[in-house]
């Protein structure tokens, strides 16, 4: 263990703390942003609460801009906008920004299937019930698509531990960033293969956390 | 009193496609359990959700308890729905929220206290027999034990009409028997009226009082379901009444039946006895007068809304002509005689 001398260790600690930051800010942003654009999406739809479909159709297409731009190209693109948000474009602050953007625009479909998963006889009720269009989404819709939204969440959670990797690109540091400049540009294989462990338990434990939330959450 | 009225509706979904409703005119009274049978398809669904406007017919009118629903803006319209409970085929109840808290929904809808619908809750879930589930979640629950709930939630804001669509079509016949007598229970005790669709028949005969049967979109026959069940005079009417009533005679003992001698018919036929002349001797009097022979192949009493009726189907034996003569003698007086292919 020669390799793990006391400045790894803090090296370590430290690019842990970075992607603990990037992937929690991110998707607490992203879940922030993508629960009002999928309600969005999912009630101006087609067959949805209220159709409009002059709103529906921009809002989808931007969704899919953003998702089919590859991440690392879209770091690169939206440097202004990171520099307007965060006053600058590198670091760890710098690289939540284009996280946030990529993990919105993903997590904005996903809770658009969640809430599409929704009983549609549920909705149908309520309106039966004469509930209004808000008391719907407030009361039945986001309630019910709710073991869908934290299972969603947990996929843009582990995603974002991927994605975050590549934010060494703009300094962003974390475990990803540590393992490529140590593992690999400076041989050592004992750094790569930690990154790659505790990036391994992470994930796990993420998932693990999501799996037991919608446990709790759902009485299906 | 009349407590739904509706006049010409006509519904058609999506331009050139399927008519849904194709002038239905209807009227419900107060207090009684109205009936609207109907194969999958023929716009009985729709029929029951243009009531609350849960859908909107192109044309015609909707009167609810004297309410001109097409006349009511939004907030009228939700108003005017929490009068009108609603019990669905699937239940559509809410998989996180247990009994109690689906049951204070609607109440939650209207803005009540939660003290209020505390007490509310309270009130309704003896009614149902559900006051040891409160806390349960609809996945906890049996069939019946969910459209319970389902019963409680629509009655909780204290509706004056129910509607049922398809309430236990997704129910085995026991637990379909035990909502019913439900049903029929609470409409006495809450001065409840009931419009609920099915394509059961039995449904119909255990707790209508007054039954229509649609088809293609149209209102094919309607009217008392002792008199509909007894004197069914369209195809389709007799069809679902054959449901329930049985009449076809099995093949194995049409098998058995004689041949009819050189010179003679053999007529099967299917005789409801009901009404005045229910009580006659009416086979051994045709026997007598018309000088044929009659096999009774089956036949048993049954009973609608109280009243008994009897059914039998027979085989006719002898010449064309006084066969032909002793069925139509038998409608003279006032039975429903239904010729069955021999």
């Amino acid at each position: 263990m020669s390799w793990l001398t006391p400045t790894m260790q803090d090296l370590l600690l430290e690019a842990f703390w970075e992607t603990l930051i990037m992937v929690g800010a991110a998707a607490a942003i992203a879940v922030a942003l993508g629960l009002p654009i999928a309600l969005l999406l999912h009630v101006t739809d087609r067959d949805g609460l209220s159709p409009r479909a002059w709103i529906n159709k921009p809002i989808g297409l931007t969704v899919n801009a953003a998702r089919s731009t590859p991440f690392i190209i879209l770091m690169v693109a939206i440097i202004p906008f990171t520099r307007l948000v965060a006053g600058t474009s590198i670091g760890t602050g710098a690289a939540v920004v284009p996280l946030a953007l990529a993990a919105t625009a993903f997590l904005a479909r996903l809770f658009e299937n969640a809430l599409r998963e929704v009983d549609k006889g549920v909705i149908e009720a309520a309106r039966a019930m004469g509930a209004t269009r808000l008391q719907i989404v407030l009361k039945v819709l986001v309630p019910e698509a709710l073991p869908g939204i934290i299972a969603a969440t947990t996929v843009a959670l582990v995603s974002l531990v991927g994605f975050s990797a590549m934010a060494g690109a703009i300094g962003g540091g974390g475990l990803g960033d540590l393992g490529i400049r140590f593992g690999y540009q400076r041989f050592m294989p004992e750094v790569m293969a930690t990154v790659v462990i505790l990036l391994i338990v992470f994930v796990q434990g993420l998932q693990s956390l999501g799996d037991w939330l919608v446990r709790r959450v759902s009485h299906r | 009193m009349t407590a739904i009225v509706l006049t010409g509706l006509r519904k058609r979904f999506a331009a050139g496609g399927t008519v849904a409703l194709d002038d239905v005119s209807l009227e419900v009274r107060a207090g009684e359990i109205f009936g609207i049978v109907g194969r999958s398809g023929a716009g009985k669904s729709t029929l029951i959700r243009t009531v609350n406007l849960l859908e909107r017919p192109d044309a015609g009118s909707i009167s609810v308890l004297g309410q001109d629903m097409l006349a009511l803006d939004d907030a009228g319209l939700r108003a005017a729905r929490r009068g009108i409970g609603m019990v669905f085929q699937h239940f559509n109840l809410h998989s996180r929220r247990t009994v109690a808290q689906n049951v204070a929904f609607p109440l939650e809808v209207a803005g009540l206290s939660s003290a209020e619908r505390r007490a509310r809750v309270d009130e309704i879930l003896p009614l149902v027999g559900l006051e040891g589930k409160r806390d349960a979640y609809p996945a906890q629950l049996s069939g019946g034990q969910k459209q319970r709930v389902g019963i409680a939630r629509a009655l909780a804001s204290r509706p004056g009409i129910l509607l049922c669509d398809e309430a236990t079509s997704a129910l085995d016949p026991e637990t379909t028997q035990e909502i019913l007598a439900l049903i029929r229970g609470l409409r006495s005790r809450l001065d409840l009226t009931v419009l609920l669709i099915t394509h059961e028949m039995g449904v119909v005969k255990a707790i209508c009082d007054r039954v229509a049967v649609m088809e293609a979109g149209r209102i094919i026959e309607q009217g008392r379901v002792f008199d509909v069940f007894t004197r069914p005079e369209q195809a389709t009417t007799r069809h679902f009444v054959s449901e329930v009533v049985g009449h076809s005679v099995p093949e194995a003992t049409l098998a058995r039946l004689p041949e009819p001698g050189p010179g003679e018919v053999r007529q099967l036929a299917q005789v409801i006895f009901a009404g005045p002349n229910s009580t006659r001797a009416v086979v051994s009097e045709a026997s007598r007068d018309f000088g044929i022979d009659i096999n009774i192949v089956s036949g048993r009493i049954d009973e609608i809304a109280g009243e008994p009726f009897g059914v039998m189907a027979l085989a006719a034996y002898g010449p064309e002509e006084k066969v032909r003569a002793s069925l139509a003698w038998m409608r003279r007086l006032g039975l429903t005689v239904q010729e069955l292919p021999a």
